[in-house]
């Protein structure tokens, strides 16, 4: 597949270098990271040779913070500072969180997503994502000796734009460039696709801590495509836990519990349920602060009767996702159960029976979507071997829309559109020199724009002046690879660029983001500025490699002079590349960058031209 | 190899088919996943920034083309449109006078099934509307085929009726599980 190189006399040619790159599954209860060594996915085990990462961090008033194990130590004695299921509060404000009374939180009083105030002040869930990521990144470059070229982390299928923006926020924080953006479902559906050779339709049913998601894929020639998708982001194996610790407050007649009781009755509620997934009772003992003793069992048939309603709420959206993809059960080959918490026996009898075939337990639920994620992870930093020329097509989960007269909701794009995907939408002016305009992005399916998710109110300035109804905006609403959306404006008969700012309803501004960046790094322990320049010289390398190798593949579509300019780019990038000046290597990146930007497009053509005409590049290149 | 590549192009061209409404729908498969294997950004997720922005333009632009030339009603109105005729459908919005009544009939009956919760009922009502529905394409393809834009341009108009009713349809037997 690659390219022969032939080096100039004396000159050898750069060894094919391996680039450092991880797949991140970033999860609601643990965490973990994987990445492809030898031809291999393998989760990253910590220095205990653990492979999972509790997502917990522990914010201790002595201004020290742990990650992890060591930070769920914490949880039944300071659970006020001790931030567990974090995910399930990233781009939610607090209105939307179930069962707010009962976390043992001290939550801020404000709009957008909701803030934490711990004994190190007051958290963001994207900050404390943010050190999840950061100690699986030390955990990786630890192991794999380097900084890393790059990250896929995997988020919930049915995460709307707020809660991926803070993910791809988080990742930022933790300095982490993130590759792509990737749904756990079609992580798991990579994985157990490429290692049995998949053909046909499979669904795949991912019940995590506290997300579902199902989604239905066609498999066919190393093309992953994903025909629709749906779920639930505030549904997982936490509710069976609720569900348990409402059932032992219930049994025992217990008043209302002190932080730490309620602490340690969820956590006796969880060991009950993985109990019960191999045995028919689970013992539930506990002794709590006001010296009463909690002593009772659980039986597997009360456990599914009190469970019963959470189990039955997975099979609506997955009906509706079978409906979206035109298919009916019996045409789904395969059953991925991904998730910690498909190991309930009820959950496998559900599906089971709903999809009428035994489901596939053969890839360990907890590190499935680790292992698709390294492995798009791999082939995203142009690790390539034979045999990884698969294509991965994923959907948007939530229909796009923005607010229209009377509260309504005009979708724009609708849900399961294939991405990258983009509509664009005319508007007018209904003022004499009006010079600007408001818009409402809504997500969700429904026609009122208060029963969808607001996702942020954009501000279009520097519309020309005209008369009113003679100015036409075409808005552009453009959903990238990672499902993420950017609105962009122009006038039309003009061609003006209208300013566009951005108010994210539950995510954060780009001026906090900066500020926690700062805040991050005058914490940090290493020097800011080496990593900083640390993570320059990385990118100055992929950028040099990937013109190199451009150059290599298409050099003809240069002219002399052309050639010429981007040749001195690059040796001017790779004569700074060496030093310590940080800022000289962002301008020589950023030359280089718009040097090669007419390359790029008509390196684009000529690979469409290519496919066209029935020549694959792999064919051409060999 | 074509001598340049205008990324204006129109759909049909972009995947090298036909301007038609008839369709080898197995061929375009083909060619989108092959398309697709050439622009899209994970493709180029290991090259510059600017070669990325420009995978991301192509691949969306091959998205919109294969949605639009896989759907027959869309396909239809796109082809109007190149054709110049697209206004038939946008403001002319006479119907037979038959054609109205019957739909009203359907859109009562599937009102009544509804109602009632009949499930049953409603399946039969999708069931046959697909049928005809199906028909109308068949008719569709050879008028608009043949460039008979006039009573292409109505059948167009029906079928946005038909296939509008056919959702709700859908839509009701979805309310009626949950």
């Amino acid at each position: 597949m690659a390219l022969l190189q032939i080096s100039e006399p004396g000159q050898s040619a750069a060894p094919h270098e391996h680039r450092l790159a991880v797949g991140i599954d970033l999860g609601t209860t643990n965490s973990l990271v994987a990445t492809v060594r030898s031809g291999l996915a393998v989760v990253l085990n910590d220095a205990l040779g653990r492979p999972l990462l509790p997502s917990v961090v522990h914010y201790a008033a002595d201004g020290h913070s742990e990650v992890g194990y060591e930070a769920q130590a914490f949880q039944a004695s300071d659970p006020q500072n001790t931030l567990v299921s974090v995910k399930r509060l990233m781009g939610r404000g607090r209105q939307d969180i179930q069962h707010v009374e009962s976390l043992p939180y001290d939550f801020v009083d404000a709009e957008g997503m909701v803030k934490l105030r711990t004994a190190q002040g007051i958290k963001s869930p994207v900050e404390v994502s943010a050190d999840i990521l950061r100690s699986l990144r030390e955990r990786a470059e630890l192991s794999l000796g380097g900084p890393l070229t790059g990250a896929v982390i995997t988020v919930p299928a049915y995460f709307d734009d707020a809660q991926r923006q803070a993910t791809k926020d988080a990742a930022r924080l933790a300095g982490l460039k993130v590759l792509r953006l990737l749904n756990e479902p079609t992580a798991a559906a990579i994985a157990y696709g490429l290692d049995n050779g998949a053909e046909g339709i499979y669904a795949v049913y991912d019940l995590g801590g506290g997300t579902f998601d199902i989604s239905i894929l066609k498999l066919s020639q190393g093309v992953f495509q994903v025909l629709a998708t749906g779920g639930d982001s505030a549904l997982g194996g936490d509710d069976f836990d609720h569900r348990v610790f409402c059932w032992i407050i219930e049994q025992a007649k217990l008043a209302p519990l002190a932080p730490q009781d309620a602490g340690l009755l969820q956590m006796r509620a969880r060991e009950a349920k993985e109990y019960l997934t191999s045995h028919g009772e689970a013992p539930i003992t506990a002794r709590l602060s006001t010296g009463e003793y909690v002593d009772l069992r659980l039986t597997t048939e009360s456990f599914t009767a009190i469970t019963h309603t959470l189990v039955h709420k997975t099979l609506g959206p997955t009906r509706k996702a079978l409906r979206d993809a035109g298919l009916s059960p019996d045409e789904v080959k395969g059953v991925v159960m991904v998730g910690g918490a498909t190991r309930m026996p009820q959950i496998q009898k559900a599906v089971e029976d709903f999809f009428g075939c035994e489901p596939l337990n053969n890839l360990d639920p907890d590190k499935v979507v680790a292992l698709g994620a390294a492995t798009q992870a791999n082939l995203l930093v142009g690790n390539r071997a034979a045999g990884d020329d698969w294509l991965l097509l994923d959907v948007i989960p939530l229909s796009l829309g923005i607010e229209t007269m009377g509260g309504l909701v005009e979708k724009i794009i609708p849900r399961n559109s294939t991405i990258p995907v983009a509509r664009a939408q005319d508007f007018t002016t209904f003022k004499d020199g009006q010079t600007a305009m408001a818009l409402h992005v809504v997500q969700g399916e429904r026609e009122l724009v208060s029963d969808c998710r607001s996702l942020a109110r954009f501000e279009l300035r520097g519309i020309p002046p005209m008369v009113a109804g003679a100015a036409r905006i075409r808005v552009t609403f453009q959903v990238d690879a990672d499902g993420l959306l950017a609105v962009a404006a122009r006038e039309q008969t003009t061609g003006h660029e209208a300013h566009i700012e951005v108010k994210p309803s539950y995510g954060l501004s780009d001026d906090e983001i900066a500020a926690m960046l700062k805040d991050s790094i005058r914490h940090a322990t290493d020097d800011a500025y080496r990593r900083a320049l640390r993570e320059a010289q990385v990118e100055a390398q992929r950028l040099v490699e990937a013109v190199q190798s451009a150059l290599r593949e298409d050099a003809e579509l240069l002219t002399a002079a052309e050639r010429a300019h981007i040749d001195a780019c690059v040796a001017k990038l790779q004569a700074v590349m060496i030093g310590d000046d940080r800022r000289a290597v962002d301008a020589a990146i950023e030359a280089l960058s718009s040097g090669t930007a007419d390359f790029a497009a008509r390196r684009m053509n000529r690979s469409v031209q290519r496919a066209l005409a029935g020549k694959k590049v792999d064919a051409v290149s060999l | 190899m074509t001598a340049s590549f205008d990324p204006s192009q129109d759909f049909f061209a972009l995947f090298g088919l036909p301007r038609r409404q008839a369709l080898d729908t197995a061929r375009l498969e083909v060619l989108y996943r092959d398309l697709q294997a050439q622009v899209h950004p994970d493709k180029h997720a290991h090259l510059s920034d600017m070669e990325q922005r420009k995978a991301m333009q192509w691949a969306t632009r091959v998205n919109e083309a294969y949605l639009t030339l896989k759907n027959p009603l869309k396909r239809a109105r796109y082809l109007l449109a190149l054709a110049g005729h697209d206004a038939l459908i946008e403001t002319n919005t006479a119907m037979p006078a038959e054609f109205l009544m019957a739909q009203m009939e359907l859109r009562e009956a599937v009102a009544e099934a509804k109602q009632r919760g009949d499930s049953a009922e409603l399946e039969a009502q999708h069931r046959s509307l697909k049928q005809t529905i199906r028909s109308e394409y068949a008719t569709l393809q050879s008028t608009l085929d043949a460039g008979d834009y006039d009573s292409a341009g109505e059948r167009v108009r029906q079928l946005m009726f038909q296939e509008k009713l056919l959702h709700d349809i859908d839509e009701a037997l979805e309310v009626l599980e949950t």
